[in-house]
């Protein structure tokens, strides 16, 4: 956040304000099709007419910031964002398709470590694994919180 | 003089075996993590959140109390060793303390702030158990219009004071707020925004929203920046302990620094930054020898690190008399509460007095455990920040997503995480502050029952809130507030980063 671009449209803060006023849009229209009203005073619309209202606001506050000089965002490495990614889709997909917590972890794990420049899988692969069960563990045996289950966790 | 009975009832309960245990279990755990690069105590309290979910609320709030404080603690040892704050409250201690490590007094650095803090968080947790009875038994009287007030300023300083623009904060808080909305609205049992999703009727997760915020917005910020930094933890090197000089130029910022940063702290605008910063600049104008400041002047030290444990207990006393939280660390501990089903506020003081004051008390003692445990351990904590990057990222990761699915074991909880961890990967990215977020789902639905409570009792006549005196003040700071950094530029040098 150093530089300031001097003239032009700021994009970013443009797609924000897009953004911004398509959730104003989605939050009228849940607002308008609302079907229990309250007797008197306000209903449970109101605040989402409310919240409709200031994120419009903001939306317009966005469009002319856009056309303003705006801080220019700093140099980004987006391999290693796409590699944690990954990382949170392994995990997510490994719950999802009942692969259980230690193997979703371990995969977040190591992906995440790659993202972070480590090239030695097999070392993080281990640690990982470790991690995963050492809290699988602490939480189902411990603390008895239930994490998801796959047949790694059958296992104990 | 009622509270110095409750206090020493507190004591009582603190002092047992068992809370004993968790309040050192919660200070190791809160330095631990803490002094991990990047983590500050917001963060710190909602990763460690779930371990506490089986543990009866007292004990696990004596455990929250120590992971709060140790999780400054620990972020202030960050700081100083590696110039990466781990929170923004300690950037201040960054300026001095990093350039104290590299001439070689990186220990009576760490001394002070860690006696400072001491003493600061001493002296205010004392004003927190003066100052909330006195709050509370007004508290008790405040109408559903009062709160709505309240919860205006808290609203309006919450995004203005934060991030670079209020623009930004207030697009933040507007974030809060719609996501607050989602879910079965409780007075009507109309449902708002949850598209037929049923995970989505009970509304979102406090902790999950705050924990993708923070931890995962974190990482792949930390992440998307890794390529183009580079840090290194300094050696301490020489005594850890004080000289008689350093003792003789610490005392005074440390008093000063509690004087600034409890009543800031205790403020709706809250948060500790304004006052680590007023805290410098005055030590700055104050000491003998103000060419040293930007070279390690201990008392740059010193007042920051006190001010910054003051306001934190300051920042207590609304959150517990009010249920008011101020900083996105206050939010988190609130969220702590509730997932008791306890609601701070003049109620909690009035049904669970024990516990209310076993915390106050264990704050105290937490205070205590800190100075005699983590001062001879610092050179265990240090070695913490030697875990290299990728596994300690991988760790925080797999510990953040695994706290989550722990609370509410489905899948659109952890897609809800990930979308809140990209939404605060570009918040961070494009200087977005995340904290309002997190008030405003807390605060929003509050605010929205207290109005419709408000005009229940006027049978819907709005005028109901002006024709009070209490709430026409609060609403009229809050119109103040929110117009005054529109018309005055010059407040900018009073925006603070957020903790």
């Amino acid at each position: 956040m150093t530089s300031t671009q001097d003239a032009g449209l700021h994009r970013p803060t443009l797609i924000i304000g897009l953004a911004l006023f398509a959730l104003a849009m989605i939050t009228f229209h849940d607002a308008w099709n609302m079907k229990i009203r309250a007797s008197y005073g306000m209903g449970a619309d109101a605040a989402s007419y409310f919240v409709a209202g200031f994120l419009g606001l903001l939306a317009i506050g966005h469009l002319i910031a856009a056309f303003r000089p705006q801080p220019e965002a700093d140099a980004a490495d987006w391999a290693g964002v796409i590699w944690v990614s990954l990382g949170l889709a392994g995990l997510t997909l490994s719950v999802w398709l009942g692969g259980g917590f230690i193997l979703g972890s371990t995969l977040l794990f190591v992906l995440t470590a790659r993202a972070f420049g480590r090239k030695a899988i097999l070392t993080d692969l281990l640690i990982g694994l470790a991690l995963g069960l050492g809290i699988f563990l602490l939480f189902n045996k411990l603390l008895t919180l239930a994490l998801p289950a796959g047949p790694l966790e059958r296992l104990f | 003089m009622d509270s110095i009975l409750y206090l020493l009832g507190g004591f009582a309960t603190a002092l047992e075996p068992m809370n004993l245990t968790f309040a050192a279990i919660g200070v190791m755990l809160g330095t631990a993590v803490g002094v991990l690069p990047g983590i500050g105590p917001a963060l710190t309290v909602a990763l460690l959140l779930p371990i506490t979910f089986k543990l009866d609320p007292g004990g696990s709030l004596i455990m929250f109390a120590g992971i709060y404080y140790g999780g400054m603690y620990g972020g202030s040892t960050t700081a100083i060793l590696l110039n990466t704050p781990g929170e923004s409250a300690s950037v201040v201690t960054a300026l001095e303390g990093n350039q104290m490590a590299k001439r070689g007094r990186g220990g009576p650095a760490l001394a002070t702030a860690a006696i400072g803090s001491f003493v600061a968080a001493l002296i205010a947790t004392a004003g927190l158990a003066f100052f909330a009875p006195i709050l509370v038994k007004l508290a008790v009287k405040f109408g559903p219009w009062d709160y709505f007030g309240l919860m205006l300023i808290a609203f309006i300083t919450v995004s203005a004071t934060f991030g670079s623009s209020p623009l930004r904060g207030l697009t933040s808080l507007g974030i809060g707020l719609w996501l607050g909305l989602v879910g079965i609205d409780q007075l009507t049992g109309q449902t708002r925004l949850a598209f037929g999703v049923p995970n989505l009727m009970d509304g979102i997760e406090v902790t999950t929203l705050a924990v993708g915020l923070f931890a995962l917005g974190e990482a792949l910020f930390v992440v998307s920046r890794h390529a183009f930094s580079d840090d290194a933890p300094m050696a301490i090197k020489g005594s850890i302990w004080m000289s008689r000089e350093d003792w003789s130029r610490s005392w005074r910022p440390w008093l000063r620094g509690t004087a600034v940063g409890f009543p800031i702290g205790a403020l709706p605008a809250g948060g500790a930054e304004i006052p680590t910063f007023l805290s410098y600049t005055m030590e700055r104008k104050l000491a003998k020898r103000p060419e040293e400041f930007g070279h390690g002047a201990i008392e740059g030290v010193a007042g920051p690190e006190a001010a910054n444990n003051a306001s934190a207990a300051g920042t207590l006393v609304p959150l517990l008399t009010l249920g008011l939280p101020t900083s996105a660390t206050a939010a988190v501990m609130l969220a702590g509460f509730q997932q008791y089903n306890l609601q701070p506020g003049p109620l909690l003081f009035v049904q669970h007095p024990a516990l209310v004051w076993g915390l106050v008390a264990s704050l105290f003692i937490a205070n205590v455990m800190l100075l005699v445990l983590n001062l001879p351990m610092v050179g265990l904590w240090v070695k913490l920040l030697k875990i290299p990057l990728p596994w300690l990222y991988g760790g925080i990761l797999v510990f953040a997503s695994m706290g989550t699915i722990a609370a509410n074991p489905s899948v659109v909880e952890l897609l809800m995480l990930v979308g809140f961890g990209f939404l605060g990967f570009v918040m961070r990215r494009y200087d977005y502050p995340v904290a309002p977020a997190v008030v405003g789902l807390i605060l929003g639905p509050m605010a929205d029952s207290q109005l419709r409570r408000a005009l229940q009792m006027s049978l819907g006549d709005p005028m109901i809130l002006l024709q009070h005196p209490g709430s026409a003040t609060m609403i009229g700071i809050a119109v103040l507030a929110l117009i005054a950094p529109f018309l005055f530029k010059g407040l900018s040098r009073f925006r603070q980063d957020e903790d």
